[in-house]
């Protein structure tokens, strides 16, 4: 038996798999967290790579001690009449690797405090903002059962499924929920907050740039939870305020038919847009 | 009478396909077969007397052992359906409902009755035995805890076939598992068997810290213990400390259930995030219920096959420590996504990176334990050996999700469940399996087959490593924990193809483990001299399996790894020559806690499809067992000397 070399030999296999796998997913629409969209997701893709390296480092110092000692110290015919040496411990070296752990930890803490509380105020204005947008855009989002709902109050106009943000401009997202918790996520754009009933938690998001991006619930809800998928597109500043006007004036109201249909459960067919946001 | 056939049909839930037509069959079968064997063999009596009514702690933990084992094939069975399931996007082999429900069980059995009880039946099998005395402190009480898991467990998984599964996630937060939008008994079953295992954890926490307080032989003081046995005491004092929280979370949400109240209901003031803390401050101690007892066993382990002492023996009972007060000032990570604000999430992150630091020192002392020792690599080693850089990743994972932003992505993705299979399965699981290969012969006389033993591993932990590894990337593409299906075109499929090949390899690897226990049964090596490993601690050194009262004579302790000095200056376990047996005072068996535990499952039959007559009935059936209880007098015997003798005559020790 020769555990060390089947052992390095699997490791090999399974990494070898799974860069297999990953090849041909350099395209950012498959690995939305590792090809950040905008400032929110990209803070908190340098704190990843950040603790990956980090870890890397310790798994990587670990794993040469270990293969070291389970190599060098392996029973073998020729060792069977060596007496292992009784050892209570070493207090240098205990020492060492306690201090170690805690200066890594130190080193990991510091920028993950000031992420964390950089990530609750609203990110830079990159674009030129209009009226349509002002400095900084609010919406409210509603989970239903299970379906999006996003409601834009200085705008009067409510979409459900999804959202038209204008690119460049921070957007304060608003989340609740009618029924269960779930997670407001659009990876590409930043990570999750909670949507609770009751509640009322702000979610600041940004697009560097015009384009479609994709988000989901982060918290199971029920039945259809696979389903509560929705698109943000991202616009330029003009084409968002092209569309604010269009919607104002071509999109239905909101009738209380189309609202309890919203918040009966199950899902929509297709997205919907109204201009108000209150059922009439 | 039609009105009944359609309520019983579907009761017992008929009209819900092939699968639960099967499973109905299977147990059908299983029940029928059980039974005409007993009867055939004429069995019935010796169940009784030496199984069912025991108080003997060496027969709770087999029997603690055998329930998780079986509860280990019904919650790998599914995870092999979710991932037979999510193998291909957009498969329709278990629909929504069915996957809600197999993610639901699969969690909470995985966790409350496999981990659990297997954990528990080895605090049971050992440390009675490493510390020298003769049952742990309430014998009586531990049999109460043992059929308590075990009506539970039976309780839990009638739900599969009987009125419909959970549906909630094992973390079962409302307000989804509110009436309003979960009905129907479900969630109750979760509520209800999840309090009736709880009452018993709690009362095995106390046994066992009593135990160890208090029964250790002379000269066993604290800092000489084993480090399992120490890794047993701290488990036990997180378990009398997080388990009340529990049973006040989950009593308040069957009150919300059965009898309308609005603790954690939208509507009339509930606050659902109430719960969620409350579920947290018990899950995460919980966590380390089931992994320090991990690291104890390890801690055997390694230094039983490095035939060295263990390394930093101080550094690891203080890290052990540390680690139990962390473990209750870190649960908000589970819900950094909550909104609780910076400074709490600051706090949270960095509290659970702390854990890495005593985590840490644990890991390489056992690297130099191993160091200038001889390592041979036995199949019980083998699992210790493999946990180290498969607890590695999980752990280093579990650092990078402590850190709140960055949480933000990962949260309910597949990088968690990824991370948390590597320390729920590259610690707890290898410990279990570690565990069984090392106590085995001390349980039932004979060994495991080291061959077999070397496939059962390799085949696991490759398969193990193939179908998790993997998952890591799909946390990072998008995907999330709970979707019963997903779309093509994400890259997603050849991925979960992956793992699931994974899967089926750990499937394997278990099957080979089950040939492992028939084949040894049959042909296996027997253990004659009660030594097999060259032990160090003291249940090595009694016969394979102990005898009832474990130590004829209760040995003194006159330093650490006692039996190994006992074998270095050649005493004997029973003392010096000549010293005379007297007799030994044992406990009695006792039928009345399998028939409390009866009593506790009509209750909570009752409780859960809301038939309070069941309920009353049951709740005053253990009312008047538990008062039987003060009037019995006659609860102990003395195993008189001629038998002492006998038995020990039988070992070779007079
Ligand atoms: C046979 C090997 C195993 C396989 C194939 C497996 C597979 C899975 C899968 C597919 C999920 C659900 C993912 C999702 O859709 O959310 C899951 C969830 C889970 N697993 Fe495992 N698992 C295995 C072993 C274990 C073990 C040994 C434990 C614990 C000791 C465990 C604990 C859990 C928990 C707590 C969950 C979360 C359930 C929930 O979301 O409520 N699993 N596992
Ligand atoms: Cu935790
Ligand atoms: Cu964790």
């Amino acid at each position: 038996m020769k555990p060390s070399g089947r052992r390095v030999r699997s490791l090999f296999i399974i990494v070898g798999l799974s860069m297999l796998a990953l090849a041909g997913c350099d395209d950012p629409k498959y690995m939305p967290v590792l090809s950040p969209q905008g400032p929110v997701a990209r803070s908190e893709y340098y704190l990843i790579l950040y603790s990956f390296i980090v870890m890397l480092l310790v798994v990587l110092g670990v794993f040469v001690i270990y293969f070291y000692v389970i190599t060098k110290y392996r029973a073998r015919p020729e060792n069977k009449d060596y007496v292992p040496p009784e050892i209570e411990g070493n207090t240098k070296w205990e020492t060492i690797w306690t201090v170690i752990p805690i200066i890594i930890v130190i080193a990991l803490a510091i920028p993950t405090v000031a992420v964390t509380y950089k990530l609750v105020k609203p990110p830079k204005v990159e674009a030129a903002t209009t009226a349509a947008t002002g400095k900084s855009l609010t919406i409210d989002v509603i989970a239903e059962q299970w379906k999006w709902v996003f409601k834009y109050p200085a705008q009067n106009i409510e979409t459900v499924n999804y959202v038209n943000i204008p690119a460049g401009v921070p957007v304060n997202f608003e989340l609740t929920a009618s029924g269960p918790i779930n997670a407001f996520w659009v990876p590409a754009l930043g990570g999750m907050e909670y949507a609770m009933p009751g509640m009322n938690l702000k979610l600041w998001l940004e697009a560097d740039h015009p384009g479609t991006y994709q988000g989901r619930s982060g918290q199971y809800s029920g039945r259809g939870f696979a389903h509560m998928t929705f698109n943000v597109n991202a616009q330029t500043a003009a084409d968002f305020a092209k569309w604010v006007q269009t919607t104002q004036q071509t999109a239905p109201k909101l009738t209380q038919q189309a609202q309890d249909q919203i918040q009966k459960p199950g899902l929509l067919s297709k997205p919907l847009t109204f201009s108000s946001t209150e059922p009439q | 009478m039609n009105g009944f056939a359609n309520w019983a049909v579907h009761f017992f839930m008929l009209d819900e396909g092939p699968l639960i037509w099967l499973s109905d069959f299977l147990i059908g079968c299983a029940t029928i077969g059980i039974i005409v064997a007993l009867t055939y063999f004429k069995l019935w009596k010796w169940l009784w007397d030496n199984w069912l009514t025991t108080v003997d702690h060496k027969k709770i933990g087999i029997m603690y052992l055998i329930a998780a084992v079986l509860m280990l094939f019904r919650g790998g069975t599914d995870g092999l359906l979710m991932r037979a399931q999510l193998s291909w996007p957009n498969l329709h082999f278990l629909n929504a409902d069915h996957y809600d429900q197999i993610f639901t069980t699969h969690g909470t059995i995985m966790i409350l009755f496999m981990a659990m009880p297997a954990i528990i039946g080895f605090f049971n099998v050992a440390v009675p035995l490493q510390i020298g005395c003769r049952d742990v402190a309430f014998p009586y009480l531990n049999a109460i805890s043992f059929w308590l898991f075990f009506a539970a467990a039976l309780l839990f998984n009638l739900s599969f076939v009987v009125g419909g599964s959970p549906d909630g996630g094992w973390t079962s937060y409302p307000p989804y598992v509110e009436n309003v939008f979960d009905p129907g008994p479900g969630e109750n079953y979760f509520l209800v068997a999840l309090q009736i295992t709880g009452i018993g954890t709690i009362a095995t926490g106390v046994n066992f810290l009593i135990t160890i307080l208090r029964m250790r032989a002379p000269g066993m003081t604290m800092m000489r213990l084993p480090m399992f046995t120490w890794s047993v005491f701290i488990t036990s004092i997180i378990i009398v400390f997080a388990f009340p929280v529990l049973t006040v979370a989950l009593a308040l949400l069957l009150i919300d259930r059965d009898f309308g109240s609005h603790f954690f209901t939208v509507t009339g003031g509930g606050m659902p995030m109430q719960y969620i803390n409350l579920f947290w401050i018990w899950g995460h101690p919980e966590v380390y219920i089931v992994i320090l007892p991990a690291f104890g066993i390890f801690s055997e382990v390694v230094s039983t096959f490095s035939h060295k002492r263990l390394f930093g023996y101080s550094a690891m009972v203080v890290s052990m420590i540390a680690i139990a007060i962390l473990s209750f000032i870190v649960w908000v990570h589970h819900f950094f996504t909550m909104g609780a604000g910076p400074g709490v999430n600051s706090f949270f992150g960095v509290s659970t990176m702390a854990i890495a630091i005593p985590t840490g020192v644990k890991i390489f002392n056992w690297l130099f334990t191993m160091h200038k020792g001889r390592v041979e690599f036995t199949s019980a080693m083998l699992w210790a050996v493999g946990f180290i850089p498969n607890f590695l990743i999980g752990g280093l994972t579990g650092v990078m999700l402590a850190v709140p932003p960055a949480d933000y992505q990962y949260h309910n993705s597949y990088f968690l469940i990824a991370h948390f299979h590597y320390v729920l399965i590259g610690g707890t699981v290898f410990g279990v399996f570690a565990a069984i290969y090392y106590w085995w012969p001390k349980m039932f006389g004979v060994l495991l087959d080291e061959k077999l033993g070397r496939w059962h591993f390799w085949m696991f932990m490759i398969g193990f490593n193939i179908c998790f590894f993997p998952q890591f990337f799909l946390g990072f593409m998008g995907m999330q924990r709970r979707m019963y299906t997903y779309p093509a075109g994400y890259g997603w499929g050849i991925i979960n193809l992956i793992s699931t090949v994974g899967a089926v390899l750990m499937g394997v690897g278990f099957l080979i483990f089950v040939w492992n226990i028939l084949w040894s049964a049959r042909f296996g090596q027997r253990d004659t001299t009660g030594d097999p490993w060259d032990g160090r601690s003291l249940e090595w050194a009694t016969t394979s399996p102990a005898p009832e009262y474990n130590f004829a004579i209760i040995p003194t302790v006159k330093g650490r790894d006692a039996w190994w000095l006992m074998k270095k200056t050649g005493e004997s376990i029973n003392g010096p020559k000549g010293v005379p047996f007297r007799p030994i005072h044992m406990p009695n068996n006792s039928g009345r806690p399998i028939i409390m535990s009866l009593f506790f499952f009509i209750a909570g039959g009752g409780f859960i499809f809301q038939w309070w007559v069941l309920a009353i009935i049951g709740l005053l059936g253990v009312l008047v067992t538990m008062a039987q209880r003060s009037f019995e007098y006659h609860d102990h015997h003395y195993i008189p000397v001629e038998e002492i003798e006998k038995t020990e005559a039988a070992a070779g020790r007079l």
